[in-house]
């Protein structure tokens, strides 16, 4: 089960998720209820842009400048994956 | 080099106000006079950190007895750790609550043995079916995240339906609808526990429902009972893989079951939890698959369910490296289909599920009781 994530929509962690540098794995990692999640460096990248004020567009093009390659399907889909686990909310509008 | 653990599962007492008949602690329990210190769990979560642990389970018993438990919770949140604690809710008053909320407490997980006060009060023991509602109110008021954890079985588990408007009424985050798991006490009392294959049924078609109905809203676990599979649980994802257990008197444990085991002893009084996790005998006796007997060795599930449960093939056959019996592979199936077949007879002991069928109490003799 995937959910649509709009390019306009502006995502952010859920309140009960936190995200932390573990240095004994060296990754970062998402913390949730009965939830260890460890991020490859590309998802803690985008992760890390979820701040709640870009849109998922800006989070692809600011992906842009840091890799030479960024599939925005790819960005959409980390997210999806993320929405219905109910650890990314996105803020529309 | 063996992976450090995701999660630490600190079981600070086995003090409880409940008397549940499925009590997932030890047929022996500590006495409270043997617990730890606050200072030993301390160093216990400082070597835990160390290790790699991410995730601090607190439980029990009922943890909300020990008074340090919002001291605990400030260490582990102090050391990065997500905090999370598994409570029956009693004794959580409004003070207690705010403490651990401003101590850095992640989540809460409230048990529910059921829809109403009659049934619930039986099952625990003790009248605490309002206050576990009224705490579990408290809980999402104080902005945490809420899981109800509720153990299913003959009893309770045609009520499934009301169970679940609990969980939208009080907007739980999450819901564990898990079947016993049948080990020690539930073992013992497995006749009075274990539901039928109709039972089974309905429960399932009614967590479908709910699951849809919820979506968006309730993430709902469901956990059927292994006893109706044809394959073992992969436990715990491994023997020493992802999580340990520390007992109340310092027992570490690769899962809270296996202090049913023969084997030796390693405690947090006496080494670091580092040489307990990577080198102790009790640790690396089931890691891998280099322990497996035949019809696991050369089976191609022996990556997936990992030969299953240590302790049910212990408990069920006494010998803890034989498959475990819940696999239809296993020589030992009989052993399962035996109790199921009984769990299925029109004879057998009544489905308590409502208040006005007769009214079955677990056995005395075998319920867990206080420690003190």
């Amino acid at each position: 089960m995937t959910s649509t994530v709009p390019r306009t929509g502006r995502p952010h962690l859920a309140r009960f998720v936190k995200t932390r540098y573990d240095r004994s794995r060296e990754r970062q990692v998402l913390l949730g209820p009965e939830t260890v999640v460890v991020l490859n460096p590309t998802g803690a990248d985008i992760l890390g842009l979820c701040d709640g004020t870009r849109t998922v567009a800006e989070i692809v093009e600011e992906l842009g400048r840091r890799y030479d390659r960024v599939v925005d399907d790819e960005v959409e889909a980390f997210l999806s994956k993320l929405v219905s686990r109910r650890w990314v909310e996105i803020d529309h509008g | 080099m063996v992976d450090g653990p995701l999660g630490v599962l600190a079981e600070l007492t086995h003090a409880c106000p409940l008397s549940c008949s499925y009590c997932s602690n030890p047929l022996e329990l500590t006495k409270r006079s043997e617990e730890l210190s606050t200072d030993e769990w301390r160093r216990v979560l400082d070597e835990a950190a160390d290790l790699g642990v991410l995730q601090s389970h607190f439980s029990g018993g009922e943890p909300l007895l020990r008074r340090d438990l919002p001291d605990l919770v400030r260490h582990a949140s102090g050391l990065g750790m997500y905090t999370n604690l598994v409570t029956s809710a009693i004794g959580l008053s409004r003070p207690r609550a705010e403490a651990l909320r401003d101590a850095g407490l992640d989540h809460v997980q409230v048990s529910i043995q059921a829809d109403e006060p009659v049934l619930s009060d039986r099952l625990a023991g003790i009248s605490s079916f309002d206050k576990k509602i009224e705490a579990a109110r408290l809980v999402k008021e104080l902005g945490w995240p809420l899981t109800l954890n509720v153990v299913l079985h003959r009893q309770n588990i045609d009520r499934i339906a009301a169970i679940l408007d609990w969980v939208e009424e009080l907007e739980a985050d999450r819901v564990e609808l898990a079947n016993t798991q049948y080990y020690g006490w539930a073992l013992r009392n497995r006749e009075a526990l274990l539901p039928s294959r109709e039972q089974l049924r309905h429960a399932e078609k009614v967590t479908r429902e709910a699951r849809e109905r919820l979506r968006g809203r309730t993430d709902v676990i469901y956990v059927i009972p292994d006893y109706y599979a044809e394959y073992p649980k992969p436990c715990m994802g491994g023997w020493g893989s992802r999580q340990l257990v520390v007992g109340p008197e310092g027992n570490a444990w690769p899962c809270l079951s296996a202090h049913e085991l023969p084997l030796p002893r390693a405690n947090v009084r006496e080494h670091d939890l580092a040489w307990i996790w990577r080198d102790s005998p009790l640790f690396s006796e089931f890691r891998g698959t280099d322990w497996m007997p035949d019809p696991c060795r050369s089976c191609d599930r022996r990556e997936v369910d990992l030969g299953g449960c240590r302790c049910q093939a212990f408990q069920l056959t006494g010998d803890m490296y034989r498959t475990d019996p819940v696999c239809v592979l296993s020589p030992d199936r009989g052993l399962i289909d035996e109790a199921v077949t009984a769990a299925n007879d029109p004879a057998a002991v009544p489905a308590g599920g409502t208040a006005s069928e007769p009214v079955l109490v677990p056995m005395p003799a075998v319920r867990p009781h206080r420690a003190d």
